[in-house]
């Protein structure tokens, strides 16, 4: 599973990369955790509230940081 | 009826007479009051605004006609969240999307001027009426400014070029529920207030100081007057203080109070909110200076001139 952060570096881009590095930990999967800073690469998924949060190609939350256990439930 | 129980509270159960009492009245009453209407009024804003991703306004505005599309960028403005941090994006997504470089400033000028903070403060020290006012002005500075720096053709000045998608735009779909926005909104209310109550007690409490114990007249002398000045040095000011609006509202409540003009506040109010330096600093990795000093002069002249018309009308 690849797991995919989108942000250009601010304080919630970093708070949900934390927060997905305890959710995969916790939920004992194999994940690869991508962050892309890339401005271009965050519009090729059409998010523009960041920070984005896409697994597997899917996005699956934009403009917030959701809490471990509902970043645990979106990976499980 | 709180105006009562307060008053009650600070001078017959205390007991405490003079301006002190004046103060302390004036600082339960007002810090009660506001932090009980921020809580409300960011809670219900930020549900409703969970209908209406950015991702959503932007497909609505690029099928519209560039007439109508300053003034509903300017109204999105309103209702959509906007976070400076996600300026950039949300730029780029626009051109993206072929919407026209003014009509995405009317927008990028609505949004942090409609932010929720900005509105329940306003709200909840001067009533719906400034609120509408303030509301209303807002979204005529952002479809002018909008409107004129469209017509400049500065499309040249973004320094990030984004190939225009062709056909459908990428859809960030997800499906929310009711409960859910409501949490959203619940935690999201929790955070702002967090991070606010410090500046909104320590803005009302220099309201309260001012309130009990500076003359009015040393007030008016200074920010009263109707000095051609006076709008011009409380926009100046205004521009540095972005993070803390939560916390210079109440200031600004006493001035009026005190005989500060309306059309002064406002325009102080709203440079404050539309004219950020960390919003500016985040946008010159993608704009030409040029283009952020056209953005930052034309709307700080709509402002200013929104000062003049107000006190020329009401002063």
């Amino acid at each position: 599973m690849t797991i995919e952060i989108l942000g250009t570096g601010c304080a919630k881009c970093r708070a949900l990369e934390e927060s997905v590095k305890q959710a995969v930990a916790k939920s004992g999967k194999f994940a690869q955790i991508k962050k892309v800073d890339d401005v271009a690469e965050i519009m090729k998924y059409g998010v523009m509230s960041t920070p984005g949060l896409v697994i597997d190609s899917k996005v699956v939350s934009v403009g917030k940081v959701p809490s471990v256990e509902e970043i645990v439930k979106l990976i499980s | 009826m709180w105006k009562d129980a307060v008053d009650s509270l600070v001078y017959e159960t205390l007991g405490i007479g003079g301006r002190a009492a004046g103060a302390l009245d004036f600082f339960i009453y007002d810090t009660v009051k506001i932090f009980l209407l921020l809580a409300i009024i960011i809670f219900a804003v930020t549900f409703l605004r969970s209908f209406f991703p950015t991702e959503i306004v932007r497909d609505y505005l690029s099928k519209r006609h560039p007439l109508f599309g300053h003034l509903s960028a300017a109204l999105f403005g309103i209702i959509t969240p906007f976070c400076s941090c996600s300026a950039i994006p949300l730029f780029l997504g626009f051109l993206q999307a072929r919407i026209p470089l003014g009509v995405t400033f009317s927008y990028l000028v609505s949004a942090p001027m409609n932010n929720e903070i900005a509105i329940a403060m306003l709200f909840a020290l001067f009533g719906w009426k400034v609120t509408l006012l303030y509301i209303g002005f807002g979204l005529l500075v952002a479809t002018v400014s909008g409107l004129i720096i469209g017509r400049l053709d500065l499309e040249d000045e973004v320094l990030i070029k984004v190939e225009p998608v062709e056909g459908e735009l990428p859809k960030c779909e997800m499906t929310i529920s009711v409960r859910e926005r409501l949490l959203e909104a619940w935690k999201y209310m929790a955070d702002i207030l967090r991070k606010v109550w410090f500046y909104v007690v320590a803005g009302i409490a220099v309201g309260a100081f001012i309130h009990g114990y500076v003359p009015t007249d040393l007030i008016v002398s200074v920010a009263g007057n109707d000095a051609w000045y006076a709008v011009p040095i409380a926009t100046i000011l205004g521009v540095p203080m972005y993070s803390n609006a939560a916390g210079v509202m109440p200031l600004i409540e006493v001035l009026t109070q005190k005989g500060m003009l309306m059309g002064t506040a406002l325009s102080f109010m709203m440079a404050i909110t539309a004219l950020s330096l960390p919003e500016a600093m985040i946008l010159k990795k993608i704009l030409s200076t040029k283009l952020i000093t056209i953005f930052f002069s034309t709307v700080a002249l709509g402002i200013m001139l929104i000062g003049y018309i107000f006190n020329g009308v009401l002063g």
